[in-house]
């Protein structure tokens, strides 16, 4: 069978809905043409047409805001960031317009902003970035970071379909690094739901995005070296979280870490934590310990990069240390 | 609605820019679309004196309360050519700013459900959500304003790029001040919409200030149209405390964008009679400039106007304003006799349920 990549698995998913609904479009730099700068677009120019496959000006407000214009006229508009870096130009029209709208005036805003997030490519600050917070802070809408090429394309699918606006972060790292075979049928990822990538008893590992890989390998290390059993869980979703998951592995192994490339402060490992700390203290065996990135801007020269991101040995050091509870 | 309009030739175009798009022909509304024009006016002047110098008064409104006195003829003229009473294929689509409170009178929203918006009220447009002229609703094909000003530009492009793409000459009507203008989301949704040649009409009220800040503080340019050709698209100014000139230009605007030529941007020099909110004196404007354009009001302006041509006599003044004013006594009460939203009300909507 052929093996799908996650940016392909990206791509199949936005082509299938165009095809089967008329009101989905999308619109942003270089989308048409060119394809999109990672080529998620490819093709799409050719086969849907330039009305609904549009390059835009460099001109991210406007992108949002046009996307918020056709999805109040009954469309489902993707709107493309070429870096997810470039969404802060059009924060205002993301956090004040789309997310506010359905609870002031009860117009719903069903558009999906996504592009490719994250480090590891030597991309420098301003191609780096993992910005799902500023958003997670935002009532109204929904952020989504998928790990597999499986959830990549269930949950685009998923945030095309949302009634509410959808901030979908693709991890560049992993766009041509992991593929697997798909599903023949339709399906989608719902959002909210967390996957449970490893079972384990004695440690509950939180994480998403790129992060899941590193994750995984420790869980092994950890397992074969030490025969402590981690139990892994992809969030998927950071907003609505998957409260129930993250609660019901916290009660079952009484230890939890979380880990993500974002920066620490403001990180969403720290609302996890507290959540965990409100709903089941009880249970806890072990502070709620963390991995993150340093809080600095994403370095671009290699050793920097390198010290910057989490990855295994940051995990496992971590989580010994969490085991020794 | 399709309203009865002449072309007859225009005597002059001294007031336009030089920047205006050159016509031949000057639009002209109907006597029964003369006498709607002036309930509007009227109800819209009315409506805001109650609740700029009554109710916010009286602390029956909490919030802030930010009126279009003096810069009616603009909203009205301009609404007189968006289409309704259709369709969803049909219809037009509209974002009126801050200061356009006919625009949602003439999209069918009552003096009434205003009060209740501006006093929070649960059965208001935003069931208390939001206050004062942050309202909106499809059904009306309004869309709601917000705070951030020029936000709504980007948005209305968007609105138009959906007639664009299902072949409809519908037109979308986006309302601003001239300093909203100064927004990078003007300046994105202004030429995103001239790029992709989207039917848009621009529509500036001009008032001369932007909170204390006077418009040379906000532009260098003389005139906000001259940006118009610096994006490809014309730009034109007229006399917006001319009801008339308004609708001519507007109508023109609106020809050409459901002929599928694209934005126009049109700037209507008024003037903000009020400070810009109810809790501001406007003492940075000087009195004199206040006097000037006391005597441009463009109500008693097109009252005369009308008298002249003998649609309206001094009795049936009288009896239109009596109307309002008894349709605002109503429409107060009903208001004031609204429930608050159930507090646990915070809760819900924020997203699709």
């Amino acid at each position: 069978m052929a093996l799908t990549t996650y940016v392909e698995a990206i791509r199949q998913g936005i082509w299938e809905e165009m095809e089967a609904d008329q009101r989905v479009f999308i619109l942003g730099e270089d989308v048409g043409i060119y394809g999109g700068a990672f080529k998620v677009t490819e093709g799409m120019l050719e086969k849907f047409g330039e009305l609904r496959v549009i390059d835009t000006p460099i001109s991210e407000s406007a992108i949002v805001g046009a996307a918020i214009g056709a999805a109040l006229m009954g469309m489902r508009p993707i709107a493309e960031m070429q870096f997810i870096d470039f969404i802060s130009c059009a924060f205002d029209q993301i956090t004040n317009f789309a997310a506010k709208n359905r609870y002031r005036w009860g117009a719903g805003v069903p558009i999906v902003i996504r592009g490719p997030s994250g480090g590891g490519v030597h991309g420098g600050p301003f191609h780096s970035q993992n910005p799902e917070m500023y958003f997670v802070h935002t009532p109204g809408l929904k952020v989504v970071a998928p790990a597999t090429a499986h959830d990549a394309k269930g949950l685009i699918k998923a945030a095309i379909r949302d009634e509410d606006p959808v901030i979908y972060l693709e991890h560049k790292y992993l766009y041509r690094r992991i593929k697997e075979e798909l599903p023949k049928e339709d399906y989608v990822v719902p959002i909210g739901q967390a996957a449970t990538r490893r079972e384990g008893r004695d440690l509950s590992l939180l994480t998403y995005g790129a992060m899941l890989y590193p994750s995984l390998e420790a869980a092994g290390t950890l397992s074969r070296e030490q025969g402590i059993e981690t139990e892994v869980i992809d969030l998927r979703s950071l907003l609505p979280l998957d409260k129930d998951a993250i609660l019901a592995s916290a009660r079952k192994t009484g230890k939890v870490l979380v880990v993500h490339e974002d920066t620490r402060t403001g990180g969403i490992a720290g609302e996890i934590a507290a959540i965990v700390n409100e709903e089941v203290f009880d249970y806890l065996d072990g502070p709620v310990l963390r991995v993150t990135a340093p809080d600095t801007p994403v370095p671009y020269s290699p050793p920097l990069e390198e010290f910057f991101l989490p990855n295994k040995d940051k995990i496992l050091a971590a989580a010994r240390r969490l085991a020794a509870y | 609605m399709a309203r009865p309009v002449s072309a007859v030739p225009k005597p002059a175009a001294a007031k336009r820019a030089e920047t205006g798009a050159a016509t031949e022909g000057r639009l002209v509304p109907g006597d029964a679309a003369l006498l709607t024009m002036l309930h509007y006016m009227k109800l819209t002047r009315a409506l805001e004196y109650r609740i700029e110098r009554n109710l916010y008064r009286q602390g029956k409104i909490v919030g802030g309360v930010y009126v279009g006195r003096g810069q009616e003829a603009i909203s009205v003229g301009a609404a007189m050519h968006i289409r309704r009473g259709g369709d969803e294929s049909h219809d037009d689509i509209v974002s009126p700013s801050h200061r356009d409170m006919a625009v949602f009178l003439m999209q069918g929203f009552t003096p009434a459900l205003v009060l209740a918006q501006y006093m929070g009220r649960r059965t208001g447009p935003t069931r208390g959500r939001d206050g004062n002229m942050h309202m909106g609703d499809l059904r009306h094909r309004l869309v709601a304003f917000i705070s951030h000003l020029g936000d709504s530009i980007p948005v209305a492009a968007g609105t138009a790029l959906t007639f664009r793409m299902r072949g409809t000459d519908q037109a979308s009507f986006c309302f601003f001040g001239e300093g909203a203008a100064s927004r990078g989301d003007w300046h994105e949704g202004v030429n995103f919409a001239a790029v992709m040649r989207l039917p848009v009409v621009f529509i500036c009220n001009n008032n001369q200030y932007a909170y204390s800040t006077p418009v040379s503080r906000q532009m260098a340019v003389r005139r906000l149209s001259e940006r118009g050709p610096g994006y490809g698209i014309p730009g034109e100014t007229a006399d917006g405390n001319d009801v008339l000139e308004v609708y001519d230009a507007v109508g023109r605007a609106v020809a050409r964008a459901r002929r599928g030529e694209g934005p126009t941007l049109l700037e209507f020099e008024t003037f903000r009679m009020t400070g810009h909110s109810a809790h501001d004196d406007a003492g940075y404007v000087p009195k004199a400039l206040f006097a000037e354009w006391e005597r441009k009001d463009p109500i008693r302006r097109f009252e005369k106007d009308l008298v002249g041509r003998r649609l309206v006599d001094a009795a049936a003044l009288r009896e239109m304003e009596a109307r309002i004013e008894a349709e605002l006594d109503e429409a107060v009460a009903w208001a004031e006799a609204q429930p608050y939203p159930e507090p646990r009300e915070c809760l819900v909507g924020v997203y699709h349920e």
